[in-house]
């Protein structure tokens, strides 16, 4: 029990302060780094839970793909960010109080909470002890929530082909390969057949 | 020093505030906005994961898939919130978010 303690001070001192160094860090490169650092270590806090697979998920997904999507756009864009940063100590006040309210509200929350007695008989899937965490996730996933996955992928393919069409832009003057007219030809299109008399030349 | 559910919920409090904060405090640029977001989202995972987890006695695999679908949610909002940030930027020059209200009525 010891280094499962240990180990999740560790994991939830280091995201916290991940966390803050996002939204404090004057450059959005190191916001960006920091954010990959939060996610790694919510992802440890998956694994001492027992959730190994949302865990490995959490780094796939967003330390692969999310956060590497933010760097480039953050990359890509020529702001001058130390522009956008005007005014940052002018909202730290309500800022500040919104925040710590909200804060001391959750900490009543989570301080105060009981589980109601009738819980344990309304949990839907147990955990079943003799199956990995992925395995058991999969024999839920693709059967009873099967709906949900498949509402999942349609959400991923409307998000691309949205993300697609709002950055893609043609542009004028550049000449494209138009595959249909490619296709499309045939010998009287292609070919023009001249009798050119002898000695004369083509006018 | 065992740990718990509670302490779950106070790191996933923490970071949820850290994200509100955030949008509070960097108001006008639109990319740590939605860093912010992301983190909000994380915390909801993370709340989601450690309910899945202690629930009962053996737990309830049902948070995870819940907490999964989330995470596709969360994919998707980055992708499309960032198409939106590019195709803004290219047609202004700026990501200010001030400058952002020219459809107001």
């Amino acid at each position: 029990m010891i280094p499962q303690a240990i180990f999740f001070y560790l994991f939830a001192a280091v995201c916290i302060a991940s966390a803050i160094m996002v939204i404090a860090s004057r450059n959005p490169v190191h916001s960006v780094l920091f954010l990959i650092l939060a996610f790694v270590n919510a992802a440890g806090l998956f694994v001492l839970v027992g959730a190994e697979f949302l865990a490995m998920i959490l780094i796939v997904v967003y330390v692969g793909a999310v956060a590497v999507l933010f760097l480039f756009v953050v990359m890509m864009l020529d702001v001058d960010f130390a522009e956008l940063r005007h005014g940052f100590l002018n909202y730290l006040p309500v800022g500040g109080l919104v925040g710590i309210i909200l804060l001391i509200e959750l900490i009543f929350v989570v301080v105060t909470w009981i589980v109601a007695p009738g819980t344990p008989k309304t949990i839907a899937a147990p955990i079943a002890g003799d199956v990995s965490n992925t395995q058991a996730l999969g024999l839920v996933l693709y059967t009873r929530y099967v709906y949900f996955f498949e509402a999942a992928g349609m959400i991923l393919l409307v998000a691309m082909i949205g993300a697609i069409v709002m950055t893609l832009q043609h542009k004028a003057g550049v000449k494209r390969q138009s595959i249909a007219a490619q296709v499309g030809r045939n010998r009287s299109t292609a070919i023009d057949i001249v009798k050119v008399k002898s000695g004369q030349g083509l006018p | 020093m065992i740990i718990g559910l509670g302490h779950y919920l106070v790191v996933a409090a923490v970071l949820f505030t850290l994200g509100i904060f955030g949008i509070f405090l960097n108001r006008k640029n639109v990319i740590v906005i939605l860093m912010s977001v992301e983190l909000i989202l994380l915390a909801v995972n993370i709340n989601l994961v450690a309910f899945s987890a202690f629930l009962g006695t053996n737990g309830d695999i049902v948070g995870q898939v819940y907490a999964l679908i989330v995470l596709t949610v969360a994919a998707a909002e980055a992708a499309i919130g960032l198409a939106i940030l590019v195709a803004y930027y290219r047609n202004r020059g700026s990501i200010a978010v001030e400058d952002v209200n020219l459809m107001k009525g």
